[in-house]
């Protein structure tokens, strides 16, 4: 019965945020990858990764999995129902203080099991004008233990205007899920090099704003 | 059947004719042409075609379901030509509520007083009530960069979109002798000869298009394309008098102001793309465009064409 609902639920989500966004996806030439993959996004609202799951080809949607903050998905029945059972996110507890569990153990059990993800390494919502916060380590630590596993840029746009923080009412607006060719971590390559090739690479997908002041 | 019913059945069948003369067309070019791979211009044709294809079945379904059929496929092309509209425009956080209200407010009171045909509010809400209320739930928020410029933008929008938009299903709120229960062919009439004068201005401008009429805007606009496209059209929406309440000679002069209308439109959208830098509106429909790019000559037209009737035919 749970099930059920979440199912329905999850179509409801997808039905809703294309219906506000008409979004649209633009993939690679080479498409994307077969193999279970980690797509890392931009991240500035709450529905990001809803975007994200909507345009995704269903057979692929299925087994992919959003990266979540478990402080905030588990903070009520109806946040824990949304993100554990409609979205099955791999829950992480971002505060160190408060781990029982290791954050890149369990992404690399997720990873393991045959699902893809879908990781914001930015680690929390940008609201700030930059366009893309410096990225947190745990997408190195995962691939220091995966190097084979495939990275996906995605670059979300326009989302932020739909429903910026704070707001309850979204616009419509159009938006675009941009995917950007797989990259993978090369050979000896240190962390704050690794994480600055991804950030070039997922900031070389944003187009130029329209609407938002150029 | 009514005399009104017979009319459209005749109208429907004729477009249907037309329809699958131009995609027999289509086909043939598409196996002559496309031997040595696809050809551009043949391919564009084609997915035009099948745009027009879509929008006559809308459309006429639409017709089937009546007036609240009608209104609420417009509803949804005036939704849709916002979003387009407002994706394009510049706004800011402290624009969040006068956006929402435009989609959730204004929008649906406009169709709502179509619907209940209070033509006197409803010919001044948006210029009037929405144009005032717009700053006002804007600078509530105290946020006076570039305001002249974001209002200007939102009102613009609400204008194109939902104002000019309204004024074809607006259409059959009109109350002419003789012509009782036939309002819907008043929407048929305009969307034709606007649609044609479209098709006839790329037809013509193809074969023999050599001047640009204003290069900048629109690299595709010939005066040969607009003088043949415009005439064209004109002779055609005179010959189509007996689906209206006019004579051949009205008939022909409001094709021609609709034609007109409907190609200065085209020219103000295309400065609007110009100015946000993109080539299309939206994506609406895969591959051409979005829906404002299929709307942009209607729009101009709409309010005109309306106008004109209601002085000097309507009784309302």
């Amino acid at each position: 019965m749970k099930a059920l609902v979440a199912k329905v639920a999850a179509a409801a989500f997808v039905l809703f945020a294309r219906a506000i966004t008409a979004v649209r996806a633009i993939w690679p030439e080479e498409g994307l990858p077969a193999r279970p993959c980690v797509y890392f996004a931009n991240h500035s609202s709450h529905g990001d990764f809803v975007l994200v799951w909507a345009v995704l080809p269903p057979r692929l949607r299925h087994r992919t999995r959003p990266v979540a903050g478990a402080e905030y998905w588990l903070k009520s029945h109806t946040n824990a129902f949304i993100g554990r059972d409609v979205f099955n996110a791999v829950l992480i507890e971002r505060d160190r203080e408060k781990r029982t569990e290791d954050p890149i153990a369990l992404m690399v059990s997720a990873v393991d099991a045959g699902s893809s993800l879908i990781l914001f390494p930015e680690g929390t919502r940008n609201q700030t004008e930059d366009r893309l916060l410096p990225f947190k380590s745990g997408i190195f630590h995962l691939v220091d233990q995966r190097p084979e596993l495939d990275l996906v840029p995605v670059w979300i746009n326009n989302l932020n205007r739909v429903m910026p923080k704070g707001e309850i009412v979204p616009i419509p607006l159009i938006c675009t899920v941009t995917f950007g060719s797989a990259l993978r971590i090369a050979p000896g390559e240190d962390k704050e090099a690794f994480l600055e090739r991804m950030r070039a690479a997922l900031l070389a997908l944003a187009p130029k704003p329209a609407g938002s002041g150029e | 059947m009514t005399a009104a019913g017979s009319d459209l059945v005749t109208l429907v069948l004729g477009i249907l004719g037309v329809l699958i003369v131009a995609s027999a067309v289509g086909y043939m070019l598409e196996r002559r042409l496309a031997t040595d791979g696809p050809n551009a211009a043949v391919e564009n044709l084609n997915a035009r075609i099948r745009a027009w294809w879509a929008m006559v079945i809308l459309i006429g379904l639409a017709f089937i379901a009546g007036r609240i059929g009608v209104l609420v496929l417009f509803a949804f092309c005036s939704f849709a030509a916002l979003r387009e509209f407002i994706t394009l425009i510049y706004t800011r956080r402290a624009d969040h509520w006068a956006l929402a209200s435009a989609f959730f407010l204004v929008l649906p009171i406009q169709y709502y007083l179509l619907w209940a045909e209070e033509y006197g509010i409803f010919s001044i809400f948006i210029p009037v009530y929405a144009f005032l209320l717009m700053p006002i739930i804007s600078v509530l928020r105290g946020d006076t960069e570039r305001f002249l410029l974001r209002v200007a933008e939102v009102q613009w929008a609400l204008m194109i979109c939902v104002f000019c938009v309204s004024h074809v299903p607006a259409l059959l709120t009109l109350d002419i002798p003789g012509y009782e229960g036939r309002n819907v062919l008043l929407i048929a009439f305009l969307v034709i000869v606007v649609q044609l004068s479209d098709v006839l201005q790329y037809v013509w401008g193809k074969l023999f298009g050599r001047t640009k009429i204003a290069a900048n805007l629109s690299p595709s606009k010939t005066v040969e394309g607009f003088v043949g496209g415009v005439a064209s059209a004109t002779l055609i929406g005179a010959a189509l008098w007996w689906i209206t309440p006019f004579t051949p000679l009205q008939a022909g002069l409001l094709s021609f102001i609709i034609t007109l209308m409907g190609f200065l439109g085209g020219l103000v959208m295309s400065a609007i793309k110009r100015d946000r830098g993109v080539k299309d509106w939206g994506h609406l429909i895969e591959g051409h465009g979005g829906l404002i790019d299929r709307l942009d000559s209607v729009v101009f037209s709409a309010p005109i064409f309306f106008h004109l009737v209601r002085y000097w035919w309507s009784l309302s």
